[in-house]
């Protein structure tokens, strides 16, 4: 390398580093929580450009005495919030449950979405049940609020004889057309131009449906997200784009995706499309983003970009050990709060609701669940042989098997049936 | 050593030898991969040579061919080798071709790094082995090692080299070989000749294979997980086989190729990729025009079906003993 020239500064690279680390006592005095009611509510038909400032605040509706105010309050009926905190509440006992049978050895692998159970509940209550979702795979709480049996997700995670997948896809990775829930890649991002391409053809159609994604916040750093936001920008596609920003993506935190520089909701400003940022562990203010975002959709004003403002609780997946590299303080230190908790002392607070019922009802959904999974194990666990014929392996590469994958097909079981197995 | 330490040795003698190295890729830093292959090498060698990359590997890549471009000698990491394919426009149109298209006034001197193949229940998103695709690219080196000696030396090279090189890692023995049977757990490395890996600095060529056991009866082509399957099923079925293991994909050693089937007169060829236009074509291509009279029955092909890797029935899938058995069957009928 030439030496560089004598007189100049030398140029330095900045990689960003995490606040804390392992050891270190976390601290999150310095993030900025504005006062629930604080951000305004525009028109959902005014233009993108006249409420920048949503993007870079964070709309916040709870208080810190369980109120809702403000304008962005959704002013949900008792029932619809006890359905909320229910959904919310199983979707924990539902990932405790398959988190463990991971670790009996019953399936190869679960991932968790403990404190963004408010993101994927509550904005699927504010969407309509035939709208389109296309998740990312934390957003098992959009199959559970709509009522996607239990059972069925467990024979899914144990790709047993149940499973409706046939034992293809990793555990967690489902797929339900009937329920508005687009198949999950595990190739990151892929599903966000996918759920474009299918807002832009309900609207080519004159359909009334609209489409719904979610990636999280590292996800937004590949190409197919920015490519997802000019499609839906150009198109004014009926899609609301959800980043999921629960801070870490496996061991980097949110500055690798960019967040020293901006918000992710910011992403939406210099696409022309309305972005706004929400405390991701207040499900009332994801329900009223999400409910704006899908009446803006519906009347062809165009995409929302959403931040949801939240924390990852838990490791990234069973194959994760967080403590290697946050402090283990941070999960509790988060000051945004427990999401189920929160939602909980709101209804408490409206005298809907008491820490009795609230805690027979953990047990009534620990039940649930339980019951669930002694069902789905009458179909086999990961590895135990009640699985799919050998066969089903060749089937559904294309509509119909050509030559090739039948002569394969035919040589597998001609080799088991010589070697005996 | 096992494989994992012999990859993170082999890039730790590079940077303390060379101030250009840099290690790059999603969670390479602090944490250290998430195989652990590049732990303890950012405190080492600080920030700015060891460094967490934004979530795109076509980033990744372009950008590590800008650094190549600038002088350095990029090492970045795809995660899983399922994941090169968002990379794939930087790959195949940019670093193979730089050198060609610029009369080598710019050369994208990077070592792409990479765990493939299955045998880990990674479903169909964490278990393709993708060589096939990028030796059909032409300015494109692809190497994959079958234990940590090699892997260490193979990866030195790798590294030395100015062109651009994918480093494929067979994950399904990072911890120890294995024998195909997926009721046992793999094997030591500790107990095995080739984990005894130097701490320091030593090569070994691309373009050169490694006959791992001499033999008369027939010629089986491998590499990676696959060593090990087939040095197992022929000594289960007590076959005299000739194995090698091409270790360089591209650029391929022919010569050792050649020289072996025209005496054995045999070939099995074995990889877990899928089978259509697979590298197991192109060798079969290969022996074909080179021995075909020296062959006493069909080249024979052992791969992955051509399906995704399904993730309950994957044993069904991995190319494993029953199935190299039935092939050497059929070889050695007459
Ligand atoms: C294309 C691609 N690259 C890398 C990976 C490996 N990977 C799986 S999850 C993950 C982190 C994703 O983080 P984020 O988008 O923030 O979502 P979160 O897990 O936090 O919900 C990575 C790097 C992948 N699945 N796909």
């Amino acid at each position: 390398m030439d030496a560089p020239r004598a007189n100049l500064p030398p140029l330095s690279l900045h990689v960003p580093e995490p606040k804390f680390r392992p050891g270190d006592e976390a601290d999150f005095s310095d993030v900025d929580v504005p006062p629930a009611g604080s951000a305004r509510r525009p028109d959902s038909a005014a233009p993108a450009d006249s409420f920048h400032e949503l993007a870079y605040t964070l709309i916040r509706v709870l208080d810190d005495s369980g109120q809702a105010v403000g304008p962005w309050n959704p002013r949900l009926d008792p029932e619809a919030l006890r359905k909320m905190l229910r959904s919310m509440a199983m979707v924990r006992a539902f990932d405790e449950r398959m988190f463990r049978a991971q670790r009996q050895g019953k399936t190869s692998f679960y991932m968790k979405s403990t404190g963004e159970e408010a993101v994927s509940v509550a904005a699927t209550m504010a969407l309509a049940a035939d709208d389109m979702c296309f998740p990312s795979y934390r957003q098992q709480g959009i199959l559970i609020t709509r009522g996607y049996p239990l059972v069925t997700m467990m024979n899914q995670i144990y790709s047993n004889k149940g499973d409706p997948l046939q034992g293809r896809q990793l555990p967690i990775m489902y797929s339900a057309k009937d329920h508005g829930f687009f198949s999950i890649s595990g190739n990151l991002a892929t599903q966000y131009p996918q759920a474009v391409g299918w807002a832009m053809a309900s609207a080519a159609k004159g359909d009334t449906r609209i489409a719904a994604t979610w990636c999280g916040e590292g996800s937004t750093a590949e190409g197919d997200f920015h490519s997802a936001m000019t499609f839906a920008t150009v198109y004014k596609a009926p899609v609301i784009l959800n980043v999921v920003n629960n801070q870490w993506a496996i061991s980097s935190f949110s500055g690798f995706a960019g967040a020293e520089a901006t918000t992710f909701a910011a992403r939406a400003v210099g696409y022309g499309i309305a972005g706004l940022r929400v405390d991701g562990n207040d499900a009332l203010a994801v329900y009223a983003a999400t409910q704006w975002a899908a009446e803006r959709a519906r009347t062809n004003q165009g995409p929302t970009l959403i931040e949801h403002f939240t924390y990852r609780a838990e490791g990234h997946s069973t194959s994760d050990d967080a403590s290697a590299y946050r402090s283990a303080g941070e999960p509790n230190a988060w000051p945004l709060g427990d999401p189920v908790r929160r939602l909980k002392e709101h209804l408490i607070a409206l005298g809907e609701w008491d820490e009795e019922r609230h805690a027979a009802q953990d047990l009534e959904l620990a039940e649930e669940v339980k019951r669930a999974q002694k069902e789905a194990e009458k179909n086999g666990v990961l590895g135990h042989g009640m699985h799919q014929p050998f066969e089903t392996m060749f089937e559904g590469v294309f509509e119909e098997m050509p030559w090739h994958l039948k002569e394969q097909s035919e040589q597998m079981i001609a080799e088991r049936k010589a070697a005996g197995i | 050593m096992n494989m994992i330490q012999a990859i993170n040795s082999a890039m730790d003698v590079m940077m303390a030898r060379d101030p250009d190295v840099v290690v790059m890729g999603e969670d390479v830093g602090y944490f250290g991969g998430v195989f652990r292959a590049t732990a303890g090498l950012q405190t080492k060698y600080g920030k700015t040579r060891v460094f967490d990359t934004p979530i795109t590997e076509i980033g990744i890549i372009g950008v590590a061919i800008g650094m190549g471009a600038y002088g350095l000698r990029p090492v970045p990491e795809i995660q899983f080798a399922d994941y090169i394919y968002p990379a794939l426009d930087q790959l195949v149109s940019e670093a193979a071709r730089l050198r060609y298209r610029s009369a080598a006034d710019f050369t994208a001197p990077i070592t792409v790094r990479s765990p493939f193949g299955g045998g880990i229940f990674g479903g169909q998103t964490h278990s393709q082995s993708p060589e096939g695709i990028f030796t059909h690219v032409s300015g494109i080196k692809t190497v994959i090692p079958s234990n940590p000696y090699d892997a260490k030396g193979l990866l030195i090279s790798a590294i030395e080299d100015n062109d651009p090189t994918l480093f494929f890692e067979p994950k399904r023995i990072y911890n120890g070989p294995f024998d195909g049977h997926y009721d046992r757990p793999s094997k030591n490395w500790s107990n095995h000749p080739l984990g005894e890996v130097p701490e320091g600095y030593y090569k070994i060529p691309l373009g050169k294979a490694a006959t791992v056991r001499a033999g008369e009866a027939v010629t089986i082509l491998c590499y990676g997980t696959m060593v090990h399957v087939v040095a197992n099923t022929i000594e289960e079925m007590q076959v005299d086989a000739e194995i090698i293991d091409l270790r360089t994909l591209v650029p391929l050693d022919i010569k050792a190729i050649e020289q072996s089937v025209k005496k054995t007169g045999r070939c099995l060829i074995v990889h877990e990729a899928t089978r259509t236009g697979g590298f197991g074509a192109e060798l079969s291509a290969l022996v074909q025009e080179r021995c075909f009279y020296h062959l006493e029955a069909p080249i024979e092909r052992v791969t992955g079906f051509d399906t995704p890797y399904p993730h309950s029935l994957e044993w069904a899938y991995f190319p494993g003993p029953v199935r190299i058995g039935e092939a050497l069957k059929k070889l050695l009928k007459d």
